[in-house]
């Protein structure tokens, strides 16, 4: 066999720490090896052809370039030894930047453990053989989770672009948080009436099908084939049936539920639609509040719809779905402001969240769009808004910063003094990122057309004297302390990761960071992708977003889909486990181990064998270790070809250990 | 041992002079609650404010030397009324869980000290071992209709990770003692703020700024007393009320008890042992209201 070996310097990345002549040169006194050589950038066209010419000049039977991460670039150089005519399971990578460069100062050493990776790769090499990908269909269906503005911009694309799309919702209308905001920044324009129309394109498209007030359950599958199992939740209501006329919300005697839609700023009916847009404009009973369901008696709402749409004794009920890709868009939840204790939220009545103080601001809000402060209903005169509450605070384990809280304090501020010409903002801040599209700019104009007041330092504490709230804080750029008397205080909450998020990546097989958001598969140049083939991600629950990097998010995670779905057919990974039914003994531990329910038992010749579903094996190898006549082998990553790597390793040792 | 509830018993030097009535009511308290305290044996000043300005390591030996002094005795832990002795006692103590600064500050000392004790504030010993519940039990005469407004002071919760007793931005455990005693207790908003404590002496305007808010939160809450658990807070609200009325153009006539005297008169203990005739501004008027209040809720 002829291998060729190229060490890569990736510009400084691993020449900087590694001597990447040495471990060509090394490479070179290798078995088999027939060409050895560093390159500047491997991965780049002319490090590419160089790879190319050599295949062909040497006449070689296969290749291991020494790099950087095979998540990264192992597709590229299987098309580049494809591209040279060797079979692209000849080829083999040896991770010399994360694993060696990246890690450690020491040259020498650095360049010992590169030299020793490269052995191992070429060890492999020797008895790889090559592998022919199988085609398979795709079902062309996607499945978008969460229905907020992200969700909904993916499930439409999706739809336009002639897919069948499944919306899953977890609450009982679509619209996620941008549903509940007033105004949007910096353009001012009612957040209600630019996506309430695309809400209503939701329910009318012939091509989406909306689960309202659903979970998802289960996830099985693989790329192109998914079955996904979708709990809807009991609503207690035939929404067949249901016309969202709301007489049984007017007529409901149980006014203590809560308000979610409204921030829990005031209390809700039993039955209740969520908001005058909600899609589906349907009725849901909140089981803990409904009397007829807590003790038997009332079913007023059932005996006034007019429709006979009360159905008090149903159940939650499963659906299967099959899909080909599915998009996450679950986005963010807003941190417990209570556990600032100096701040007094959940103490004193008139400290409430950013979010809640949107509910007070709109039209459609529990105070109908007058700002009335939550303890005596008056107008409040002093509003002190106070930033980063949850956000860069490692005390609280949110260490990063929530990006669009500075931009909807300015817009809050702004909206504050349009309502209450008599009224003073003052926000405590501690920088204002505003690096969007107009931006800065639009918070210039909170200070300087709407005079709200920016005192940069942090709040140490708020406490109540007469019918004020004392806010005390430091004014870092005057260099002293400030007190302000307020009427009401805002604390502009940060974002954290959804509820649930981390048990969903978990159903998904997707990763999350340590704060729950879910992870792209490249940071900078796969941002909409996860690790499994298939999965996207859009909006905040990626990391918090504003809306227009929602939506940007949303489409692209819809594209990504259209382009998937453009072929016919995938072609399935090779690596996949194979039974020696020669060697198989059908004693069945390989199908007790398999995580994917990948391998059934078959009859052959009257014996009991095992057999892989190759559309189903996921490659991850738990069978070839549990046989215990190893007659099931991963293929290209055989005992053989792992052993042959170990050998290699431990060659030295071996021969010390006869001296 | 002899009870279920001995301590090593920490006085402080506040205790035998400024805040006598303090010290005697918590025995007197602690007597009557199964809380039996043994003082530790020739104890020394634990450092207050100053050492720990100039020495870690000295300031550490001051409190470390009275902690030795306690190990030898059969107790359950060691206890103090004052939260600036607790606060010297527990850094001392927290520092000492790193062996290396233990080892220095034990040079330091005849005796090394194991630092195996727990250490807490009488108010917690009551609190959580005796409990609002228990207390409660024993109350012969109730202090229905008197408002108390329940001042902490900045030192009895903070740093958090070291003294590790109730919330740091707001306490409970004197208002729920209170509450057991029958008493109302107000929403007074500024329960761990300082009163300018040190400087007491140098800038009394700034202890007139501080302590004259408190007064003013107190009267907003309309409190008929305030209750306090630190022998410094009680005497710059008390002992200095006229003064930082006639700084600040006020006119506050606010009884501040310790919290140990409220307990004491509840549980029915005689007026000699609770001492409140040392208090500055007369205590009477608050039990005073408090029968008005009193006779106000019966009609």
């Amino acid at each position: 066999m002829k291998i060729g070996v190229f060490v890569c310097h990736c510009g400084s990345n691993i020449a900087g720490t590694v001597d990447v002549a040495k471990v060509a040169e090394e490479a070179r006194k290798l078995p088999d090896v027939a060409f050895a050589s560093d390159t500047m950038y491997a991965c780049s066209e002319p490090g590419q052809d160089g790879i190319i010419e050599a295949i062909k000049e040497h006449n070689l039977d296969g290749v291991v370039v020494a790099s950087c991460t095979p998540r990264m670039h192992e597709p590229t150089f299987r098309r580049t030894v494809e591209r040279a005519g060797l079979n692209k399971y000849m080829f083999e990578m040896a991770n010399i930047r994360e694993h060696v460069s990246w890690i450690g100062k020491d040259k020498e050493a650095n360049t010992r453990k590169a030299i020793d990776l490269v052995a191992m790769a070429a060890a492999k090499l020797t008895n790889d053989r090559g592998l022919t990908a199988k085609s398979f269909e795709i079902n062309k269906r996607v499945m978008v989770i969460g229905g907020g503005v992200a969700g909904i911009q993916a499930a439409l694309d999706c739809a336009d672009g002639g897919l069948e799309v499944i919306l899953v919702e977890k609450t009982s209308s679509i619209g996620g948080k941008m549903s509940k905001l007033d105004k949007t920044f910096p353009t001012v324009d009612c957040s209600s009436c630019i996506l309430g129309p695309k809400m209503v394109d939701i329910a009318q498209h012939p091509n989406i099908t909306l689960y309202a007030h659903a979970e998802v359950d289960d996830i099985q599958g693989y790329v192109g084939n998914y079955e996904i199992t979708v709990n809807k939740k009991a609503t207690y209501v035939d929404w067949e049936a249901c016309t969202g006329c709301g007489v049984c919300t007017e007529k409901c005697p149980s006014k203590k539920s809560k308000d979610v839609f409204n921030e829990e700023i005031g209390f809700t009916t039993a039955i209740n639609i969520p908001f005058p847009q909600a899609i589906p404009k349907k009725a849901t009973i909140d089981p803990d509040f409904c009397r007829k369901l807590t003790s038997g008696k009332c079913g007023v709402c059932e005996k006034i719809c007019p429709t006979k749409a009360i159905q008090f004794e149903q159940q939650d009920e499963k659906v299967a779905e099959s899909v080909g890709a599915i998009i996450v868009a679950t986005g963010y939840d807003l941190f417990d402001y209570t556990r600032y204790g100096e701040y007094g939220g959940g103490r004193y009545a008139d400290v409430i969240t950013s979010l809640q103080y949107e509910r007070l601001l709109s039209a459609s809000g529990p105070t109908g769009g007058h700002i009335k402060r939550p303890s005596d209903g008056k107008e409040p005169k002093n509003v002190v808004f106070i930033q980063c509450v949850g956000s860069r605070d490692k005390s609280v384990g949110r260490p990063y910063c929530s990006g669009f809280c500075c931009m909807y304090t300015a817009k809050q501020a702004i909206l504050t003094k349009d309502h209450l010409p008599e009224s003073q903002s003052y926000v405590f801040y501690m920088d204002i990122r505003a690096p969007g599209k107009m931006y800065d700019e639009f918070t210039r104009r909170a200070m300087e057309e709407y005079g709200t007041r920016y005192v940069r330092g942090r709040v140490s504490m708020i406490y109540p004297m007469g019918d004020k709230l004392i806010v005390r804080g430091a004014d870092t750029l005057m260099g002293t302390q400030v007190e302000v008397e307020a009427d009401l205080v805002v604390l502009a909450v940060g974002a954290e990761a959804a509820k649930g998020a981390p048990q969903l990546a978990e159903k998904l097989r997707i990763s999350y960071d340590s704060y729950g958001f879910y992870m792209e598969s490249h940071p900078k140049l796969r941002p909409v992708e996860t690790n499994t083939a298939g999965v996207y991600l859009a909006g905040s629950c990626q990391g918090p977003k504003d809306i227009p990097q929602s939506v940007g998010q949303g489409s692209a995670a819809a594209s990504k889909v259209l382009t998937l779905f453009s072929k016919d057919q995938l072609e399935s990974d090779p690596q996949i486990s194979e039974v020696n039914i020669k060697r198989c003994v059908g004693c069945g531990k390989c199908i007790e181990t398999c995580p994917f329910g990948a391998i059934e038992e078959m009859d052959f010749r009257g014996e009991k064998k095992a057999k892989v579903i190759e559309t189903i094996c996921q490659g991850c190898g738990i069978c070839t270790s549990t046989c215990p006549q190893g007659a099931i082998q991963l293929q290209h990553f055989t005992d053989n070809q792992i052993l042959a790597e170990v050998n290699v390793l431990c060659q030295q040792t071996l021969q010390q250990s006869f001296e | 041992m002899s009870s279920s509830l001995t301590y090593a018993y920490y006085p402080g030097c506040s205790g035998l002079g400024t805040s006598i009535e303090y010290d005697q009511s918590t025995r007197a308290i602690c007597a009557a609650l199964g809380i039996e305290l043994v003082d530790i044996p020739d104890w020394s000043c634990c450092g207050s404010t100053p050492a720990h300005t100039v020495d870690h390591t000295l300031s550490a030996a001051l409190s470390a030397r009275n902690i030795a002094q306690a190990e030898e005795l059969d107790v359950q832990g060691i206890i103090t009324p004052c939260p600036s002795c607790l606060t010297n006692l527990k850094t001392a103590s927290h520092r000492m869980e790193d062996p290396e600064f233990k080892e220095k500050v034990n040079k330091l000392l005849d005796k090394p000290a194991e630092n195996r004790l727990p250490i807490m504030s009488v108010l917690q010993v009551i609190s959580e071992k005796v409990g609002p519940e228990g207390v409660a039990k024993k109350v012969v005469s109730s202090l229905e209709g008197l408002r108390v407004a329940p001042y902490y002071g900045c030192i009895m919760n903070r740093p958090p990770d070291v003294m590790d007793f109730d919330d740091c931005e707001n306490p409970v455990a004197m208002d729920e003692l209170m509450a057991a005693l029958g008493a109302d207790v107000a929403p007074f908003p500024l329960k761990v703020e300082c009163c300018g404590a040190s400087f007491g002496v140098a800038r009394k305007d700034i202890v007139a700024k501080l302590s004259g808010k408190l007064l003013d939160a107190a009267e907003d809450v309309e409190a008929h007393a305030m209750v306090t658990a630190c022998p410094l807070c009680q005497m710059n609200l008390d002992l200095r009320q006229d003064q930082i009325n006639s700084a600040n153009g006020s006119t506050h006539d606010m009884p501040v008890f310790y919290y140990t005297q409220l307990i004491g008169k509840a549980l029915g203990l005689d007026a000699k042992s609770l001492q409140m005739d040392k208090l500055c501004v007369p205590p009477a008027k608050a039990f005073r209201k408090m029968e008005e209040a009193r006779r106000a809720n019966a009609s």
